[in-house]
């Protein structure tokens, strides 16, 4: 009967959908529109001129982070976090190595989701990114300066990081919630005995002002239900999450029919500032687990790894006060807070409306103790005392929501494919424009934030079929610009975009591109194999490990002839680019070399490691096209039988 | 900084008055030569702002008051962009005092615009590509080797005592410059023949 019902609800979508196609249909061709108007103007930057803003768009399954410039689309970097790019040396060279490592050991990829930019005072402030790995669950900080991985945080307790990486308004905490209910700890055990058994892990990780290091401060351990998404509260609701929960049945097969039972799932209320009373009063539990802390230094220009063995647990159950449950229809996804920290906007995958909750209405019914029972202790409130209102048949399947900071709420629905637009307040719907095709996340700059610049609307699609040039079975995922500064949204532009485009975070350019470095100051790198100069330049042998201490400027290393090289050793190339001249880097790559190029930025030290595997002389050579010689920018090192007595010796030009 | 700001108008307005002969000669409709977007940034990469990297050779000469005739040549000949390109290049710079031991009336001619191309062909005699600071000119001395320089000729590096020479001009100082080498040079290097 199950069946039977979800049967229904098929036919019921397949109708409203061809209804919706009609209306669609008319307008497929009208590119004339574009022509005649201004549209092409609209996103065109021209050579030499700078977009307006920053968008930072997951790259989903490809474990990164892409860098466009908004309006025009353009992709400007991309930025290795979770994955190894063989591009930028990124976890191939000896200094990022560490920065992917995990208690489950070293992992070469991952699966980014929601980057999420730090904020103060409720406002973008342009010095983080931060970024949450789904799989291996982790939250990565990335320097909005060097617009590099600074940072890694292992997230133990948890599977499927997938409410991550949200932060407070005054970027006090990073968060991150299990998709996944797990046994906690880890144990073996049947599977069929999830329910009341497994448990769903909610961390706060605490942000060091100065330095942005992250510490994981507490977990929350709640039901086994599966945590989807979360925003933090704002203004008056500061101090609060929120986190929209599904499976609420604790199904643990076939979820897709099982975890759709409930008429309603929660969205979790979490004070977190009562949690700090929690924890400060050692109400927690110290749990043993164990957790990698990956921190890349900038001064040294390399990482280290710290496995953490405990972590502090606090049980909902025994500490009142703590989490309320807001019911909330049909296995909400989107968890979004408007800018006045006022609406919490649950978008129930498969409800048929949107349902907003109220943050005051929610104090009220919480002092009035308007409960409907409890679920493993903790208060589920009334649904009628908290709700605010109901955005009624505005789409099918609602996923995510934003802001424009004019009273205005923008909800994706991936199954009809469009962008919605609708009144926070009166609930009514007051435009939809069709998104090609089915939509995921939308980003606003700054839209999740307690000020949007509410000019644009980047829409992220997960299917591309016929949009773009066919390139074989594989087909670019794609976002799309809409201008939402007018009454109705206009569709400006098409553009590519890097793995899945998951989420994104967007922010004014002046906020960020001022404070962007434009080099390392030789003198300030303390990277312990660092040249600073070619006099400097030198090779030492230690037993059967050679160090290379290696230089680069315009158009040559130094050295670049090495001898006495033996068969078994292994050498180290730390290599220093001496440039002290904004976008002048070097690489460097040797044949045979097991590993990638280094791309070394000026006043930059990296390393690869290098075993020879024949006798001969082999040469390596810059990888960036550096300079007019670059082509000449290469040297040799010959490599004698291992019990040969070739001396160690190394020269640039014969000396 | 108000220097560089100076002459970036300076420059500026030279080009702009360059742009328009230049435009006459090789358009076919005169006036509405066709503008495209190149001209949102006449100066190239010399219009770079950037207060953090060391100075490139452009930055330097511009910096030195011993070299405003050299730099006035560079900039009448509107090829600022070369001296900031990556490089590496090695410039030999003649101070005021080389210009002024040319004939009377020399630079003033070759300022002219009608004069540009001989004055860049002269300009360009004066760069090499690659770094060589004095050393580097001390060890291309004793191994016999000589420089090639951006018009292709190839110059005597000599030895006379301590003093290096190049294509007879004497080395007074090196100056390491982000994208390559300046040497001060006490005579403009002037082709054999002419």
């Amino acid at each position: 009967m199950n069946m039977y019902k979800n049967t229904l609800i098929i036919i019921a979508i397949g109708i409203s959908m061809a209804i919706t196609s009609c209306n669609n249909g008319g307008s497929k061709k009208s590119n004339a529109g574009a022509l005649s108007g201004n549209v092409a103007e609209r996103v065109y930057v021209a050579p030499g001129e700078h977009d307006e803003y920053y968008g930072f768009i997951s790259g989903g399954f490809s474990g990164q982070l892409a860098v466009h410039g908004l309006p025009s689309g353009r992709l400007f970097k991309v930025i290795p976090v979770f994955s190894v790019d063989a591009e930028k040396g990124y976890g191939f060279n000896e200094e990022t190595k560490p920065m992917l490592e995990t208690s489950f050991g070293s992992i070469p990829w991952d699966d980014s989701h929601h980057p999420d930019l730090s904020q103060t005072n409720g406002e973008i402030d342009g010095r983080w990114c931060f970024l949450n790995a789904n799989n291996t669950p982790r939250i990565a900080r990335i320097s909005l300066s060097t617009f590099e991985t600074e940072e890694i945080i292992e997230i133990p307790n948890s599977a499927g990081n997938h409410s991550s990486a949200f932060v407070t308004e005054n970027t006090e905490y990073v968060v991150a919630g299990t998709r996944f209910a797990v046994p906690v700890p880890q144990r073996d055990m049947p599977i069929e005995e999830y329910k009341g058994n497994f448990k769903g892990a909610v961390s706060f990780i605490k942000i060091d002002q100065e330095t942005g290091n992250m510490n994981l401060e507490f977990q929350v351990l709640m039901p086994g239900f599966n945590y989807d998404l979360g925003h933090p509260g704002r203004g008056n609701s500061h101090g609060w999450f929120f986190f929209t929960t599904y499976n609420t049945e604790e199904a643990n097969t076939l979820l897709e029919v099982n975890a759709s039972q409930n008429d309603k799932d929660f969205i979790a209320a979490i004070n977190w500032k009562k949690a700090l009373e929690y924890v400060e009063q050692g109400k927690f539990q110290e749990m043993k687990t164990k957790y990698a802390h990956n921190v890349y230094d900038e001064s040294t220009h390399a990482a280290s790894s710290e496995m953490i063995k405990t972590v502090k647990v606090l049980d909902p159950s025994q500490l009142p006060g703590l989490v309320y449950f807001l019911p909330t229809p049909k296995s909400p996804h989107g968890c979004d807070v408007d800018p006045t920290g006022e609406y919490i906007v649950g978008a129930g995958k498969l409800a048929a409306a949107l349902t907003v909750h109220s943050f005051t209405k929610m104090l009220e019914a919480i002092d009035g103790q308007k409960f409907d029972g409890e679920a493993y202790g903790i208060p589920i409130l009334k649904y009628e005392d908290v709700v605010a209102g109901v955005v009624q048949n505005p789409g099918l399947g609602p996923l995510h929501t934003e802001f424009d900071g004019r009273g205005n709420a923008y909800t994706t629905f991936f199954i009809s494919s469009e962008v919605v637009k609708w009144k926070l307040g009166t609930w009514e719907v007051v435009d939809r424009k069709p998104t090609y095709y089915s939509v995921g996340h939308l980003m606003i700059p700054g839209g999740n934030s307690r000020k949007p610049w509410g000019k644009y609307l980047v829409a992220m699609n997960k299917i591309t079929k016929d949009r773009y040039l066919p390139t074989g079975p594989e087909m670019c995922q794609s976002a799309q610009l809409y201008d939402i500064s007018g009454e109705k949204m206009e569709l400006l532009l098409d553009f590519p975009t890097i793995g899945e485009p998951h989420y994104a975070a967007g922010a004014a350019a002046d906020v960020i591109a001022p404070k962007s470095k434009k080099f390392y100051k030789l003198e300030e790198n303390k990277h312990p194999y660092a040249t600073k100069s070619e006099k400097d330049a030198k090779v030492v042998r230690d037993g059967n490990t050679v160090h290379v201490y290696m230089t680069m400027i315009r158009s040559h290393f130094a050295p670049d002839n090495i001898e006495g090289i033996k068969m078994g050793d292994r050498v180290y190339f730390h290599v220093t680019n001496l440039e002290q001249d904004f976008d002048v880097p070097h690489g460097i790559s040797m044949i045979g070399a097991n590993t990638s190029e280094l791309l070394i930025m000026p006043g930059q030290t990296e390393t690869f490691a290098w075993e020879p595997k024949g006798e001969g002389v082999w040469p390596f050579y810059c990888t960036d096209f550096c300079s007019a010689l670059h082509q000449e920018m290469q040297g040799y090192v010959r490599v004698s039988a291992k019990g040969s007595d070739v001396p160690l010796k190394w020269t640039l030009d014969g000396e | 900084m108000k220097t560089v700001i100076h002459y970036y108008f300076l420059v500026c307005t030279l080009f702009f008055t360059g742009a328009c002969s230049t435009g006459g000669n090789q358009s076919t409709s005169e006036e509405t030569a066709a503008s495209d977007l190149t001209d949102n940034t006449p100066l190239g990469q010399a219009s770079v702002v950037d207060n953090e990297s060391d100075a490139n050779i452009l930055q330097v000469a511009i910096g030195s008051a011993d070299h405003s005739t050299l730099v006035a040549a560079v900039q009448a000949a509107n090829i600022e962009h070369v001296l900031v390109n990556a490089g590496p290049l090695t410039v030999f710079a003649p101070t005021n005092a080389a210009f002024e031991k040319l004939p009377e009336g020399t630079v003033e001619d070759l300022l002219k615009p009608e004069n540009k191309q001989t004055l860049t062909t002269i300009l360009t005699r004066h760069a090499a590509p690659g770094s060589y600071d004095i050393e580097a000119l001390k060890k291309e001395a004793r191994k016999g080797r000589k420089l090639y320089m951006a018009t292709g000729d190839y110059l005597n590096v000599t030895l006379e005592g301590d003093d290096v020479y190049v294509g007879g001009a004497k080395v007074i100082a090196s100056i390491q410059t982000s994208n390559g080498i300046i040497n001060v040079v006490d005579d403009v290097i002037l082709p054999k023949s002419e």
